[in-house]
């Protein structure tokens, strides 16, 4: 008779175990229930969110790809292969381990799936630095992204971090790999052809983060300390020989599908293997190699050790593939095969303790959850711009931006990141996206992450639309063509209904952004309930985005290049300022409405200065985001250091308050630096394209002087800016 | 069955930025007065010899050859019945 | 010319080198398992950077015992080219090839960036065709590139004429505040007395193609081929 509190403890309800009791006949055994805790946990099953993640749009210009545990495009000959996943509660509790194994799993889905990593991308979101913990979370999970990318040499090239109230007591590690290889080399996570063996490759199996999914990724913090001993600990090093032996194992031949063990370790790897491939498995738990003496098979069932996958391969080739994690001394031993009796049969010591029809653990619940929108929202609203002081020292003002840890230059995080190993990056760290050459082509890939969870808080349905506009037009002003997104959803308790209607809200802006710019969402992720007692965090659906750079001369960075170039920007400024740093910095507020997007003068704007850096037109682009036009005519002077460029700027007069001017964060709008015989030829694009454009000014001295109808806004030496900017996530962090 | 203990250290002439890392760490965190903060390694294993002469020479060997980089390493280690 | 590139388990650069040596200059290239015992059919072997064994113990610790390093010792022994870069820098120096021992950056943390290293001896094999007190800019990337030598190497080092680069800023430059990482006389890479054996720690190889951010580790290749090619028995 099993007791209420046993199958609670392991996170399951009432109503669960019943539905249990009824699939299988009979009561289930202590390993049975544990299989199921972990499959139906929120963070395997996507119980929550799978009725709105079906409608995301999986059509667009590139051919894209889905597969089970990943997806990408094919460009030309080859598969890229991207996902982006979140290790959030992990990296609260222990952040160098929890932000390691993020990477570690992240790039196994990669790998598995036959393509080679070749960049990482991690958005990151703290508390403020004010607070000593989350001092603490940023360098450890710095350290540990370091530790695991590093050693497996593969490059950390782009992400993003900031700092805002909402992630205090639960920090967000979003992880993103991006894999190449040949378009017919991709590897599916499926087993198949009955009596097929099933091997386990890779690391022992310990008792490291039992339970890890069900429990800590599906209930909220209370108290983070006693969560430590469920988090898994990462070893690079067998990681990176893993890697080698899995592409040498794929390109055998003999390997009928691969999936690694993440979370849920075996439970879930056999599971979904099967239930992809239609078939049931047999296994014999006493063959898996472990590492601790005397573990229950229910612990080897839920074991969450790192760096292990499941391989079915062709019989007969057993000995083959083995010969291969010989060589790279690891643990390759087969420990069952394909059943046709679609059922995970599983044998200890010689007896049964599962006998689970593959369906039942796979498919879990679709929850159709109640939502209603929250009550902050009508207050927040309530921006009145008349009751915001206009006038301040300008220059005082852009530098306190400037050296804001969100806006700062993040040189203190990626200079710890291997960013060149490879030798394919050609643009590093600090520009609109990163770039990353495809050898063998005449291509590049440009990717980005994005994401502003203050506009998501403030209009869930508009901020995620910008989330994707704005990562296309980070790969758009790198010289790229937008291709394909994969997300990563990060919200609070699906059951709380004010939580739930940001989700919804979130995925349709999502939605409605991809299918305006034709992109498909080929791979994601879901992280519900975070939360901790002082509330949930800002929406935060991330977006990461690949685009195709199909010459390499086009690519482009956002620094100016030359004196005596002309500076256009292209879109218009609105008197906006909701959900702007400015407003949140100066004048201590969070309120207003997100910007104003318009799709369509969006895309015209990103056609147009594609089609600039095409033809050749463009020295340097760079797009206006956080802090506003004043901010990114800043970094465009100062981001490289070996060369500033001083910029003089004539601000056209429009019908704007100034700091709205300067500080505004209206979108769809592109700075670009260009010769003065290419003013008219991109004039030209622009008009055909019926997009805005404005000469504002002259790349010219040593200084940014911004000026409006004569009177003198900004006037700051670049060495003062680029002080403030470069050192201002340091100060923050030694304060 | 012996159970062994070594410990490496860096030399006293070598420069210890770990250890003075740690030091700055435990100073912000309020604990004065510290000084001479080293790091160093601690490698435990058993060792399936019954003379205990034999398994002293095996130590120093292993410790010469691979525990310790002599040129920036000291070491010593405990040697105990298991 | 037949260039060796050896892999440890654990080595990541050793894709890029032979990427270089193959795509890049053209000369036939084969990867050197870590098990193999003969590496004599080679005009010049390369030791790649990355984390042989995790970097587990030290750096090159573990990696220095492989089988093929008998070989790798012989052929140095005997005169043929060696370079040795970041990982393959600490591996030399591990297997007594090269004199010294790497520590931890005196920062304490990992350095990834593009760094000027002055020439200070252009007639090593490997610098033939670097001008006098030639800064190069190329990128590093490691945790232990802090170079330790007693006084009286260092003494031997600076007679022999050993130290072959030394981190500066971009007009060539040599003090504290260009040194990265707190090694001895901002030391990026000597040779040994025999002038056969290169150790660097930053990476040649991704600074060799004017694609990428410099092409200035071009320098360092080119003269090495080209000695070779001259020196061809």
């Amino acid at each position: 008779m099993i007791e209420p509190k046993v199958y609670q403890g392991l996170g399951l309800t009432d109503q669960e175990y019943k539905q249990i009791e009824k699939i299988l006949g009979r009561e289930p055994s202590l390993t049975e229930l544990a299989m199921f805790s972990v499959e139906w946990s929120e963070h395997c099953g996507y119980s929550s969110s799978k009725k709105y993640l079906k409608l995301l749009p999986k059509e667009g210009k590139y051919t894209g790809f889905v597969g089970e545990d990943s997806g990408g495009i094919v460009v030309d000959d080859l598969a890229v292969v991207f996902k982006m996943e979140s290790h959030n509660h992990p990296s609260q509790v222990e952040p160098k381990q929890g932000a390691a194994t993020g990477v570690g799993g992240i790039i196994r889905d990669i790998f598995t799936a036959g393509a080679r990593p070749v960049a990482s991308l991690d958005s990151l979101r703290f508390g403020p630095l004010s607070q000593p913990y989350n001092k603490y979370l940023l360098k450890g999970v710095v350290d540990g992204i370091q530790f695991y990318g590093n050693c497996l040499g593969v490059p950390t090239v782009g992400g993003e971090i900031y700092f805002d109230e909402s992630y205090s007591g639960n920090c967000l590690v979003n992880a993103m790999n991006i894999g190449v290889t040949d378009k017919n080399k991709l590897a599916r996570a499926q087993a198949g052809g009955i009596g097929n063996p099933i091997m386990y490759v890779g690391a022992s199996t310990g008792r490291d983060g039992i339970g890890g999914c069900s429990v800590l990724a599906s209930a909220e913090f209370s108290e983070g300390e006693e969560k430590r001993p469920t988090v898994q600990i990462g070893d690079p090093f067998m990681e990176k020989c893993l890697i080698e032996a899995t592409l040498e194992t794929l390109d055998t031949g003999y390997v009928i599908g691969i999936k690694d063990m993440g979370a849920a370790g075996l439970t879930c790897s056999i599971s979904e293997m099967a239930f992809a491939g239609g078939v049931g498995m047999d296994v014999v738990l006493d063959k898996v190699p472990l590492r601790e003496k005397g573990m229950k098979p229910w612990e080897i069932m839920m074991s969450e050790s790192q760096e292990r996958m499941l391989v079915c391969v062709e019989k007969g080739k057993e000995a083959e593939i083995k010969k291969i994690f010989d060589k790279w001394e690891l643990n390759a031993v087969v420990i069952g095969h394909v059943t046709e009796k679609k059922n995970i049969f599983i044998k200890y010591q010689g007896e049964i303790i599962a006998d689970i029809p593959a369906d039942s653990l796979t498919c879990g619940k679709i929850f159709d959850l109640p939502f209603e929108e929250p009550e902050y929202i009508k207050e927040t609203r309530k921006l009145n711009l008349k009751k915001i002081k206009e006038e301040g020292d300008y220059d005082q003002i852009l530098l306190e931006l400037l050296a804001a840890p969100s806006l700062a230059s993040k040189h203190w995080v990626y200079e710890q990141y291997d960013h060149m190993v490879q030798t394919n990056t050609m643009v590093l760290p600090g520009s609109d996206a990163a770039v990353i050459r495809l050898k063998g082509t005449d291509k590049a890939l440009a990717a980005t992450t994005d994401c502003n969870s203050r506009y998501c808080y403030l209009n869930p349905f508009l901020g995620s639309q910008i989330s994707v506009a704005e990562a296309a037009r980070n790969i758009v002003c790198s010289g790229g063509e937008p291709a394909a997104v994969t997300d990563c959803l990060n919200f609070g308790n699906p059951n709380k209904p004010d939580r739930y209607w940001q989700f919804k809200n979130c995925i349709e802006g999502i939605i409605g952004s991809c299918k305006a710019l034709s992109l498909p969402v080929i791979s994601g992720n879901v992280s519900f309930y975070n939360e901790s007692p002082a509330g949930a965090i800002n929406p935060t659906p991330t977006i990461g985005m690949v685009g195709v750079i199909h010459d390499r001369s086009h690519v482009t960075t956002q620094t100016f290049k030359d004196q005596g170039d002309v500076i256009i920007l292209l879109g218009e400024t609105k008197e906006e300022l909701g959900g702007s740093e400015y407003l949140k910095k100066v004048h201590g507020k969070v309120a207003g409405d997100a910007p104003e997007l318009d799709l369509d003068l969006e895309q015209r704007v990103q056609k147009t200065v594609l089609k600039a850096i095409q033809q050749g037109l463009v020295k340097s682009a760079h797009d206006c985001s956080e802090g506003g036009l004043a901010v990114a005519l800043a970094e465009t002077c100062i981001s490289d250091r070996e060369n500033f460029l001083g910029a003089e700027i004539d601000l056209p007069d429009i019908s704007c308050r100034k700091d709205a001017y300067l500080f505004g964060e209206t979108q769809s709008r592109i700075i670009v630096s260009c010769s003065e015989d290419k003013i008219e030829p991109i004039k030209n694009i622009a008009g055909k394209n019926n997009v805005p454009c404005a000469v504002i000014g002259k790349v010219t001295g040593d200084r940014l002087k911004i000026s409006l109808e004569k009177e003198k806004l900004i006037d700051l030496s670049l060495s003062e800016i680029h002080e403030q900017w470069y050192t201002g996530l340091e100060t923050a962090l030694n304060s | 069955m012996f159970e062994v203990k070594v410990n490496v250290t860096l030399k006293k002439t070598v420069v210890d930025p770990q250890g003075l890392t740690v030091k700055h760490a435990l100073d912000s965190l309020g604990y004065k007065g510290l000084d001479e903060v080293r790091v160093g390694k601690l490698v435990t294993f058993k060792l399936d010899l019954n003379d205990k002469v034999q398994a002293e020479k095996q130590v120093a060997e292993m410790c010469q050859k691979l525990l310790a980089n002599p040129i920036i390493e000291d070491y010593t280690y405990i040697i105990s019945e298991a | 010319m037949k260039v060796g590139i050896v892999v440890f388990p654990g080595s990541n650069c050793d894709h890029d080198c032979f990427y270089v040596s193959k795509d890049v200059f053209g000369h036939d290239t084969e990867y050197i398992w870590h098990r193999e015992t003969k590496a004599d059919k080679f005009d010049c072997i390369i030791l790649p950077g990355g984390f042989s064994y995790g970097d587990y113990l030290r750096c090159g610790a573990v990696a220095r015992f492989s089988p093929v390093m008998k070989s790798v010792i012989d052929f140095a022994r005997k005169g043929g080219t060696v370079i040795g870069i970041c990982n393959g820098f600490q591996i030399l120096l591990e297997s007594g090839l090269l004199p010294g021992a790497m520590l931890r950056n005196n920062t304490v943390h990992f350095i990834c960036k593009y760094v000027y290293i002055r020439t200070g001896n252009n007639s090593t094999r490997f610098t033939g065709l670097c001008q006098k007190d030639q800064v190069l800019k190329i990128p590093v990337a490691h945790n232990e590139g802090n170079y330790y030598i007693d006084d009286q190497g260092y003494e031997k080092l600076k007679q022999n004429n050993q130290i072959v680069f030394r981190y500066s800023d971009r007009e060539g430059n040599v003090n504290e505040k260009t040194n990265i990482n707190g090694s001895r006389d901002n030391i990026a890479g000597i040779i040994n007395k025999q002038g056969n054996v290169l150790g660097m720690m930053p990476h040649p190889e991704r600074s060799s193609e004017p694609e990428l951010c410099s092409a200035d580790g071009a320098f360092i290749f080119r003269s090495m081929f080209q000695w070779i090619e001259r020196n061809k028995k």
